[in-house]
């Protein structure tokens, strides 16, 4: 079963879910667009069907919105999906997907210090690679570097 | 060397002849330290690379009495190699606390000398100077190995000109 089919019973199954646009298609690896809601069932369902391995857990600033991209891997048959979630800038919330990919632990951190990007149902959600007290999402577009005492 | 150094020279100057018992121990308190240079490496970057070949056999640091050292208490210098970040720059302080008087860093490489290539991010401090002084400026993107010798040969030089009676610190550097 090809990756294309995953899709379409996904698509079935979760109502607004819609393929992503073919330009922002690499390598041939079909991708998904899902409403924030539906994540975590989604990725249940996927976890279910054997994608046992996350590849990986990123974040993208797309100036009007924000974008988190997993890709999934299924070991057993070599098959793999990307799910891409588009989020509000203002109040970009997601569902941690850490109970389910233990992996995912480190890189939501990371997208919640660079980005801002609140995952909620996460175990130990701080800082990761910035110092402890820093303002601001340094990868955020619109970001704007204050002076401090190393300037 | 504690009391001695701290209180001699003030002592001696006031006999007769006590100058020169000063500038002969200055030669030779000097002498002893820039021939025995034992740096703390500290590595953050590419840079670490140029440093670690510059105390392998090839250029062997060895011979100028460098030999590096694990920590910061059996250090009289410090080689601050590479990108220093705004995380790293309270413990490179730390560190330099650490280490006991008289003692001396050498900055290598355009980043720890100004930030370089990364002076423009948000994350990268401008310069060790920002945090610690910094006695010799080793330019180059990294610094070949001979760069490196070269500026323990200045800070050797600058140690030569010092006297005991500022506690190990060299005023002026020319």
């Amino acid at each position: 079963m090809d990756a294309q089919k995953y899709l379409n019973e996904i698509k079935g199954r979760f109502p607004g879910t819609a393929d992503a646009a073919p330009e922002r298609i690499k390598d041939g690896v079909p991708a998904l667009l899902c409403p924030a809601p539906f994540l975590f069932e989604i990725v249940k369902y996927l976890k279910a069907e054997g994608f046992n391995y996350l590849m990986d857990l990123c974040a993208t600033d797309y100036r009007d919105s924000l974008e988190v991209i997993y890709h999934f891997c299924a070991l057993e048959t070599n098959v793999k999906l990307t799910v891409k979630v588009r989020l509000d800038r203002e109040k970009p919330e997601l569902a941690s997907i850490t109970p389910l990919y233990p992996g995912a632990d480190w890189q939501e951190r990371e997208a919640f210090d660079l980005l801002g990007i609140n995952f909620p149902g996460h175990p130990d959600l701080k800082n990761l690679l910035l110092p402890c007290g820093w303002e601001g999402h340094p990868l955020r577009k619109d970001y704007s570097r204050k002076p401090d005492q190393y300037d | 060397m504690g009391i001695l150094l701290d209180e001699a020279p003030y002592i001696l100057e006031n006999f007769p002849g006590g100058g020169i018992v000063i500038t002969s121990a200055d030669w030779f308190i000097n002498w002893s330290r820039a021939n025995s240079l034992w740096p703390l490496t500290f590595g953050l970057a590419c840079c670490a690379f140029e440093m670690i070949s510059a105390n392998m056999s090839k250029y062997d640091l060895d011979r100028f009495g460098v030999f590096p050292r694990p920590t910061p208490r059996q250090a009289d210098l410090i080689f601050v190699a590479g990108t220093l970040t705004k995380k790293m720059a309270p413990r490179l302080k730390k560190l330099y606390d650490q280490m006991g008087e008289p003692k001396y860093v050498i900055s290598m490489g355009s980043c720890s000398n100004t930030g370089g290539p990364f002076y423009d991010s948000y994350a990268v401090v401008k310069g060790v100077d920002k945090v610690i002084p910094v006695d010799v400026y080793v330019a180059g993107c990294p610094p070949r190995p001979e760069n490196l010798i070269e500026g323990i040969k200045k800070l050797q030089e600058k140690i030569k000109k010092d006297t005991i009676k500022n506690n190990g610190r060299a005023k002026i550097f020319k």
